[in-house]
This record gives structure tokens, sequence and C-alpha cells, in this order.
């Protein structure tokens, strides 16, 4: 059963200005996002996945911008709206973030109470004990007791302020929360808890994530889907089944970061690993972006434009090889 | 093969706590133990794991290691000589032969020198080689042996102009400089890409067989550490609990501690989605200030018995093959299984529902 769509993505682009030239940082990304699911998105540093989630909520960071494309969000377009009524209507409202390093997004010289009101305030007029009776349902949920409210940042765990950061997002009940690597600065017990604590959160509430991380581990864990970015376009889309199932991924370039992943229970005597590094998107390769650090590479790869078409259903893949068996 | 090269003995690190007026006046001390009476041994050749959460003393163990930390208590031998206590020309000597790779390449190179610089500060300040000529024509070398070639092109580059994977060959490049035995790696790979990870451990590999080199290799990864290490000691809160054979500590774990932390690791595999993670531990780790009585590990257990806080802390015991354990209810643990737990793991925190 087709489950309904909460947020669609059309030809997305966003391009940083800088003096060396236009840096085509998401270049036509086109997916959807549906209710109840987590998407995770992969890619090395650079490949465009927080750049595109700063543009879901129509907040490129200077001197990016967004050039052309559409995010519906309900059958709206989020980049038609002005910036009051995104302010508004639409962000945290209906799509929030939870950011990189999160523990470094509470302000030090306030307590946790000023913070979480001051977004309630900002969205909603509610008297001060609905108010409160809010943050401190909010506080139990990500599974802290009621008196952090008056504590500093400070005076709390890394894995504590993450989950402050989490109740956050969740705070206004937005349809879509975007997580980018909200795991990734925190120790691996602290980092099960609270991929653990997002597996219910999405089952309670309802709610879909973005996941954005490098670790493809992790996505195994708690996406339902998974996209694969490279250099700025979706190099793989599919199930997490499809992608992390026995045959394995389509795209050469998913194929190899796998590889490359060290297994715990396995004794693996040499990791494949990617010659080369990612490349400059200021002038990016021709033909497939990937194909100057592809091993399976063909003549077509550098020569022809290429569409990410489906090979099974819901499995999307960008590459020549592919379509030709 | 396994001649010891390094050997600690009931290393320990105390850092003292800054005290308040009150504190001083009432003769008050507090202590953060961060390395407590830590003992292992390094074989000549092998690449020794140190893995253990953020705060569990395995990157000041390296630093006493590297003697960039005074030692507080303990002993530490290199090739059979004491090097507890050392200073002058000897500390100078022992530096020569112990090297380091930090976590951060951007910020472990003067971003204002190039390559060339970088390399050539440890000879020009150990003063190794005879002029420029012969020092450089050792730089090429060494650039060539960590794969940054053609040399020419690397020397005159500042670090800003190199990718995060090649920064830390240069920082490999640098280490290599004196010919050290012993190269202390702490996080090398951890700031990097994981499509070139993989390389540059290979790498660092590489060089081990080529020039007999001896690692200690610091990680929060136990995946990385698996794949790379020939031994592992994990540790917890300032205290080695589990030490052995790579494989056989992640496949046969003992301490409750060790199988937490293997619980928790993600793996790429399929069908996990909807089952939430079952991680044997409860509560959050305690401040190196306060370090709970008996087992350190007592409060955070799900197999703990009244014991394990009433009686001494356990010490390693040898379990055959080289695997050594703390815990007092191994043997028990292994036995029963989840039988053995005495309570529930939890989140941390008591939660609420929603909807409730």
């Amino acid at each position: 059963m087709e489950k309904e769509r909460i947020l669609e993505v059309r030809d997305l682009e966003l391009h940083y200005f800088t003096r060396k030239g236009v840096v085509k940082a998401v270049d036509k990304l086109s997916f959807d996002l549906r209710k109840g699911e987590t998407l995770g998105v992969v890619g090395e540093s650079g490949c465009g996945k927080t750049t595109m989630g700063t543009a879901l909520l129509n907040m490129p960071t200077p001197p990016g911008r967004i050039v052309g494309g559409q995010i519906l969000i309900g059958g709206r377009d989020v980049l038609k709206l002005s910036e009051a009524e995104v302010r508004r209507r639409v962000r945290w409202e209906q799509i929030s973030m939870v950011f990189q390093g999160a523990m470094n997004c509470l302000t030090p010289v306030y307590t946790i109470e000023k913070q979480m009101k001051e977004t309630l305030q900002q969205h909603r007029e509610m008297p001060k004990d609905e108010a409160m009776k809010r943050m401190v349902q909010y506080l139990n949920l990500v599974g802290l007791p009621e008196q952090v409210l008056k504590r500093y940042p400070h005076e709390l765990s890394g894995g504590m302020k993450q989950r402050i950061v989490i109740a956050m997002g969740l705070f206004l009940e937005p349809q879509v929360v975007i997580c980018d690597e909200p795991t990734t600065a925190l120790d691996v017990v602290v980092q099960a808890q609270i991929i653990n604590l997002l597996k219910e959160l999405k089952e309670q509430l309802s709610v879909s994530f973005i996941f954005i991380t490098h670790d493809l581990s992790i996505e195994a864990e708690v996406s339902d889907r998974i996209m694969v970015m490279y250099a700025g376009r979706i190099a793989e889309l599919g199930t997490n089944e499809q992608i992390y199932g026995p045959q394995g991924p389509a795209h050469p370039y998913t194929q190899r970061l796998m590889a490359a992943t060290p297994r715990l229970h396995e004794e693996v005597e040499e990791l494949a690993f990617i010659p080369g590094t990612p490349p400059d998107l200021v002038a990016p390769p021709t033909g497939c972006r990937f194909h100057p650090r592809c091993h399976v590479v063909m003549d077509r790869c550098s020569r022809d434009d290429l569409p990410l078409r489906e090979i099974e259903p819901d499995h999307l893949v960008a590459c020549w090889r592919c379509f030709h068996e | 093969m396994s001649e010891p090269i390094l050997v600690a003995e009931n290393l320990t690190k105390w850092f003292p706590v800054k005290r308040n007026l009150t504190q001083v006046l009432r003769g008050q001390r507090t202590w953060v133990r961060a390395v407590d009476k830590v003992s292992f041994t390094i074989n000549k050749g092998e690449i020794f794991g140190l893995v253990g959460e953020s705060g569990c003393g395995k990157t000041t163990t390296g630093k006493l290691i590297m003697k960039l930390l005074e030692i507080t208590d303990g002993t530490l031998h290199m090739q059979g000589e004491n090097v507890t206590h050392i200073g002058g020309q000897a500390l100078e000597k022992y530096r020569r032969q112990v090297q380091m790779i930090f976590q951060d390449p951007y910020s472990s190179m003067n971003p204002r020198f190039t390559v060339r610089e970088v390399l050539m500060e440890p000879l020009e300040i150990h003063n190794v080689g005879k002029d420029v000529k012969e020092r450089e024509s050792w730089i090429r070398e060494i650039l060539n042996e960590v794969k940054l070639s053609p040399p020419d092109e690397f020397l005159v580059r500042h670090p800003h102009m190199l990718s995060g994977g090649q920064r830390q060959r240069a920082a490999t490049a640098r280490t290599l400089m004196l010919n050290p035995s012993i190269i202390v790696a702490d996080e090398p790979v951890s700031m990097i890409d994981l499509s070139t990870r993989a390389e540059i451990l290979h790498m660092m590999r590489q060089l081990q067989r080529e020039l007999g080199l001896t690692y200690v290799y610091i990680t929060h990864d136990l995946s990385t550490a698996r794949y790379f290490t020939d031994r592992l000691a994990v540790m917890y809160l300032g205290k080695i609990i589990e030490m052995g054979v790579a494989g056989s500590v992640i496949d046969r774990t003992l301490h409750p501690y060790t199988k937490a932390l293997i619980a928790a690791v993600c793996e790429p595999v399929s069908g996990k989605v909807n089952r939430i993670k079952d991680v044997p531990i409860k509560g959050e780790i305690p401040a190196a200030t306060n370090i709970p009585p008996g087992c350190r590990f007592h409060p955070r257990c799900l197999y703990a018995v009244e014991e394990c806080w009433q009686e001494e802390e356990p010490t390693l015991v040898d379990v055959g093959g080289g695997h050594k354990v703390a815990c007092r209810r191994y043997a028990e643990i292994e036995r029963l299984g989840d039988a053995a737990r005495t309570s529930e793991a939890s989140l941390g925190m008591k939660r609420t529902s929603l909807r409730t």
C-alpha cells in the first residue's frame, strides 16, 4: 500500500556563490518522504547532505541560494512563501531540524527552561502553566526528568543535551523532523540509546524523519529507506532491504562504501577503499560524477548525463552499468 | 615475536581538581583518577588497541606512554629500561623512539608551514642528518613511503591544500622522520571520510610490516579496532577491564561492560529497523572524581550482586590464551547468559509515554 506523501521535493537546486565560482552543492534533487517513515541520507563530507537539510527548511547558509525546484508540503510549495510566512507556518511548525553537534546549539548562558520557552513563545500564545506542562511532557517523552529545566547546558551530559535538542525539534508537533548527524559526537552506548529513542518516537508520534549521517551502519539501524548522495546528486535510493539485504546495493559507489565499512564480527584481511577524493563542485566531472573514482567505469560514463532510473519497485539508481544489465 | 617492547605496571595518573577557598582552608583535595593502576605489555611489532568511551582514560594513557604527562604512580619500561621519571637527554632520546599521530589532522600541523617544513622540524630539533641535502632526501623517501607522490608536488603545499586523508599521511610521515620504534596513534581515522579511512589504515599497516613498527591504536570504534589491531584492551573509568587477542575479546566477550559496548555497535545489515536494540547497561558514566567503591562498573552493571560493591575491586585474571578479564562473575555470566541478570536495562532515565 502506498503511504501518504508528506514531503515532495522536485528538482531542488542549491548553489553556493563563492569567489571561486558557483558550487552546485545540491543539483536537481527529487525525492518523496512518506508518512511515518525514516529516510536516511548518507554520503561523504561535502556531498551536499547537510546543505539539502537546510534547503528543506528554506534557510540556506550564505552564500548559498536555492535557485530552482519545488519543496511541497501538503501540496504547498514552501519556496513560494515569504520568509515571514515560512517562519510562522512552516519552519518548526511543519518541518524542524536537529542540527549537527546539537549539543553546541544550546546557549550556555540560559537555563534549559528559558531556551525551550523561547521556541514556544515565538510560535504559540500559551498561558504560562500550560507552556510549563508542555515542556515537562516533552522532556519526559525523551526520557528526562522535570528537574533539567532549571539546569544550564554545561551541567548536563552530551546524551542529555542531545535529548533536549530532539525534544525541542518535536515540540510544535511537526510532520517532518530532519536529524543531521544527531549521534556523531556521542559514545557508542549513548548513541544506541538515542537511536532507540528515535525509533520509539517514530512509532508513538507517527512523524517522519530525515536522518542525515555519513555512517552506513547507523542508517541500517534507523532508516526505512536510504538515499545515497554523491557530489550533490542521488546515486541510489532504495529500501533498507534493497541496500543492506543479501543481494547488496546496486550502485558501485554504495557497494564500495559498504566494502569499506569494517564489520565487528567478521575477520577481514583487507578493507576496500575508494581511490581519489570527491570532486570539486565548481567544475564537476561530466557524465556520471562518480566515474573518475569508479572501479567499473565504461566509455559512456564520462560522456552521457545520467538519469535516476527505477530498476525494481522503490529502487532508484543512477548508473549506466545497472541499466545495461 | 612476542618480545616485550613497552611494559606498563600500575600506571596511574591523577589530576588535581581546582579547589575553592573553603576547600583549601580545610585541606580538602579531590582528584580525577584518569588512569588508575593500569598494567599492560606491548610486544614488538604488534598493534595494540586501547578502546573505550570518552573519558575512560585511553588518551591519557597514550599521553603517559608519550611522556607528555608526568606519571603519578607506577612504572613504565621501554625495552627493559625504566623510563618512568626520565628527563633531559634521556627523555629526548625516548621521544625519538616514541612518536604520536593525533586525532585531528587539521589542528596538529602548523598552518603556516609547508609540508617540507613540517617534516624538517623534527630533524632540526633532534639534530639528525648532516646537512639540508641529506635531510631533504630523507623527506622525499618518506613521502613516497606514505604515498604522497610525487614528493615535489607535496613539499611546497600548506596543510590547507591537502585533503583530510593526505594530511593524515603527512602526519604519519612526520612521525616516521626520526625512525621511531613505537607510534601512538590517537583516533587517527575518526575524522576522515569512510571511503579513505580504510586506505589510511592499510598504509599504516603496510608501514608497520615494512619497518617493524609497533602501534598503540587508541579508538572508540570497536569495528576498526577489530580490523586493525592484534590485541585489544577495553578501558572503563581509568581501568582496563578486559584484554586479549582482538577477535577473542570481541567474539568471546566476558566482561558485562564490553558486552554492552559490543551490543551498542551498529552494523550495516538489514532487518534491524523495527527492533529496539538491547543494550545491557543502565545509567550514565559517573564522574572520574567519584569512582564507585568495589567494582567500578557495578552501578551500571545488569549482573551486579552484593559482593560486587561490598568487596574489593576485581583484578584482571587470565582465562586462557592471554584473554584477561576483571569481573567477579564472568564464569557465571558465561554459563547462565541473560539468566544471570539481576536488573533491567534502562535508557538511562525513566521515560513516560505521550499517550498517558
